[in-house]
């Protein structure tokens, strides 16, 4: 992982201390609300439905057990004694006061951590694969590169106010696990068909919310070495191109598809030939140094598959369900990465109390060399577990409520915090993934389902990722009435995809039934081990489309 | 309206002229509209200035960078950050002379303002009447340290650990 250097260290605390004289400056009325408002938003802070809102960065979703357990801490002493993980790696806090977010500050600057650039106008936290360094498809671990963006990014003289805000995501795996597509920039590490060096594919333009697009390669291979120029000339075409007529039409999609792909590429590389490169480029020994942090930790020479695993499954079923459903294979021989489900039926998906994050910083530090990660689907991982060691975690995590067997299962659902927190929200969502895990809850039946992603948002803005869900749930109101779009077909992987809406908005009640039946669908004409998506890519939406009409009919 | 510089208040020695006619004798700061036309007529060695919307590119103005003296572009709104990439793109056409940023931006944006280029910012009266020259000047060095090669001098995070890396090699392999 990696570590504060004194410079690092420095600029957190300075950056306290700013915070600190802004909110007194607010507080005698030099600055009005409208020009602290950046400000803070740029520490994290934002002005919820019922409260303020504390998003602390996760960057790139790795973080250490004692971090975690300052987060626990923060969550019992400034909140209601738990936290919200969102799909962008951050973590949430509802109900903190304003007056106690400097000394909030100050407790993450302690374990190394902070809100910078968490909201606003402004390049924000970093995401990564959370499998990075980890996963045996990966070319290259991808969190040095997210360091080295988190760094440059940071406070940034020229591109502190943007039209909108900017989001980046980093992948060096063959299987997307960032998003990438969704996201303002995506960086994927690739090799060079000829000479088999590492590289950059570069997408921009991807984006969610109410105008969703997937993000246009710019550049199929950028060396490695020329990556902050490259970014720092994307960065200034969008600065000085992009809308600011319009709030909705600033991101820097909406250029992109506005001028189109060649023409925002013709403008990007012309700024880039102009640029000094060396002189903006991370020299090689800094990079070096960054890299340094993230070396794979001392492995032990393990056999492949363990005995002590293979004897234990034998014995228990649901260990055995979970093993299968939430442990991912690892590169070292032996080890295997866990996801721990934050989403037990029944309960807010990503919500964790602080004696669950105290319990799994406990097991990470015993059992996965003191790391941990954040997904985008809202689920936390502890990436380098011995197989041997997998019975005494999945035993640990059951009477915490962690130890739920359904990743990437129908149960496992994004969904953004909706109505019940968020100041934008038209819908709720929370309920909504109740409902649906209600309905699904058996375990076998989940099993049976296989992989099928839903994801929910409580409004257009998309947080809960519902344009990339296989079924997408979108909260609408309408004459004062919560109303749900269900959309199919979407896909957040390599194969990224936008979902097509099926018919028109249902009640909220209606929603697990209309689940039931697209599921339905796929049961009565799926072909053997053809995943969900799958089949609504070889069919199509026509014969969801029949039976969620007949649902929609027989309600009306 | 108050003028700052990095060292605080100042005096403003330039006279703003709607047009180009108007653009004789003395320090005179014509619209971008008038810029051709006063182009024409101002003798040279007469100083001669512009202000810019911040929709004006580096690249219109870079015929003229010799002829000017001083370039004032426009912050419409303190949210909209589109001058401070013209003042990067000025200042790589090689505009040496003096560039001033003109609108209500915060004392919090003073820093990136002289790291981009800038050299001054003309504050409106409602700005400067809240946000005294003093939290201009305090603002101004809240962040020492910053992690972007090429936008500061002072206070880089990357040249002072290239720096200290050099400084620990063994002398053999120091740059000379």
């Amino acid at each position: 992982m990696y570590r504060y250097d004194e410079f690092d260290a420095r600029f957190v605390r300075d950056r306290v201390a700013q915070f600190r004289d802004q909110v007194s400056r607010r507080l005698d009325g030099s600055l009005t609300e409208d020009e602290f408002k950046p400000l803070r938003l740029k520490n994290g802070v934002y002005l919820q439905l019922h409260a303020y809102m504390l998003r602390i960065a996760i960057p790139y979703g790795t973080l250490s057990s004692r971090q975690m357990r300052q987060l626990a801490y923060i969550g019992e002493r400034y909140d209601r004694g738990y936290g919200h993980f969102t799909t962008r790696q951050n973590l949430q806090f509802n109900w903190p006061k304003l007056r106690d977010v400097p000394a909030i500050l100050d407790l993450l600057a302690d374990v190394e951590m902070h809100c910078i650039q968490t909201s606003g106008n402004c390049i924000r936290n970093v995401t990564a694969d959370h499998f990075a360094g980890v996963a045996q498809d990966e070319i290259e671990d991808p969190r040095p590169v997210c360091e080295l963006i988190r760094q440059w990014s940071t406070a940034h003289p020229e591109f502190s106010y943007l039209p909108r805000k900017f989001k980046i995501a980093v992948t060096g795996a063959q299987d997307d696990r960032a998003v990438i597509k969704a996201h303002d920039i995506g960086i994927r590490i690739l090799r060079h068909p000829a000479t088999g060096e590492t590289g950059y594919e570069i997408s921009v333009g991807g984006g969610l919310g109410r105008t969703p697009m997937i993000g246009k390669v710019v550049r199929d291979f950028l060396p490695k070495a020329d990556l902050l120029a490259y970014l720092e000339a994307v960065m200034r075409v969008y600065n000085l191109e992009g809308r600011r007529d319009n709030k909705y039409k600033a991101r820097v999609k909406i250029l992109v598809h506005e001028i189109g792909t060649e023409e925002f590429t013709r403008r990007v590389d012309a700024e880039f030939a102009r640029l000094d490169g060396p002189a903006i480029n991370a020299d090689p020994e800094e990079v070096a140094r960054i890299a340094a942090y993230f070396a794979p930790p001392p492995y032990e020479a393990l056999p492949a598959e363990s005995a002590a695993l293979a004897a234990a499954t034998a014995r228990d079923p649901n260990f055995a369900r979970w093993v299968e459903t939430n442990t991912t294979p690892h590169r070292a021989p032996g080890y295997v990465a866990v996801t721990v489900s934050l989403k037990p039926i029944g309960l807010a998906p990503g919500d964790a109390t602080s004696q669950q994050m105290r319990l799994v910083a406990d097991l990470a530090e015993r059992y996965s060399f003191d790391e941990l990660r954040v997904t985008h689907a809202q689920n936390l991982v502890l990436p380098h577990v011995r197989q041997d060691e997998l019975f005494a975690i999945w035993q640990a995590l059951g009477p915490a409520g962690l130890a739920t067997a359904n990743l990437g299962l129908i149960t496992d659902i994004i969904a953004c915090p909706g109505l019940d927190y968020c100041a934008l929200a038209t819908a709720r969502s929370i309920p909504i993934a109740q409902a649906i895990q209600q309905r699904f809850a058996d375990q076998q039946r989940q099993a049976a389902i296989g992989e099928l992603n839903i994801k929910i948002s409580g409004c257009i803005n998309a947080c809960g990722h519902h344009h990339v869900g296989h079924i997408g749930i979108l909260g609408l109101e309408k004459r004062g009435i919560e109303s749900y779009q269900i959309t199919l077909g979407g896909d957040a992987t390599e194969n990224a995809a936008i979902g097509e809406i099926l018919g028109p908005g249902l009640a909220a009640e209606a929603v697990p039934d209309a689940i039931e039946a697209i599921v339905g669908v796929y049961e009565r004409e799926r072909r053997d081990g053809e995943r969900f998506i799958e089949t609504v890519r070889r069919i199509g939406l026509a014969p969801f489309k029949s039976a969620f009409r007949e649902l929609f009919d027989a309600a009306a | 309206m108050l003028l700052l510089d990095r060292d605080g208040a100042r005096s403003d020695e330039w006279t703003r002229s709607a047009d180009a006619a108007a653009a004789q004798g003395g320090r005179t700061l014509v619209d971008f509209a008038a810029l051709p036309e006063a182009l024409a007529t101002t003798p040279a060695g007469q100083p001669l200035g512009v202000f810019i919307p911040n929709t004006v590119t580096a690249s219109e103005l870079a015929p003229h960078l010799d002829r000017l003296a001083l370039i004032v572009i426009a912050f419409p709104s303190f949210s909209d950050g589109r001058g401070y990439s013209i003042a990067r793109a000025l200042r790589r056409e090689g505009f040496s002379r003096t560039l001033r940023a003109s609108g209500p931006l915060i004392p919090d944006q003073f820093a990136y303002a002289l790291a981009c280029g800038f050299d001054e910012i003309e504050l409106p009266d409602t700005s400067a009447s809240r946000q005294s020259v003093a939290q201009w000047l305090g603002a101004k060095t809240h962040l020492p340290s910053t992690y972007q090669r090429g936008y500061r001098r002072d206070g880089n995070i990357l040249e002072a650990r290239r720096q200290a890396r050099a400084a620990a090699a063994p002398a053999g392999n120091r740059p000379a």
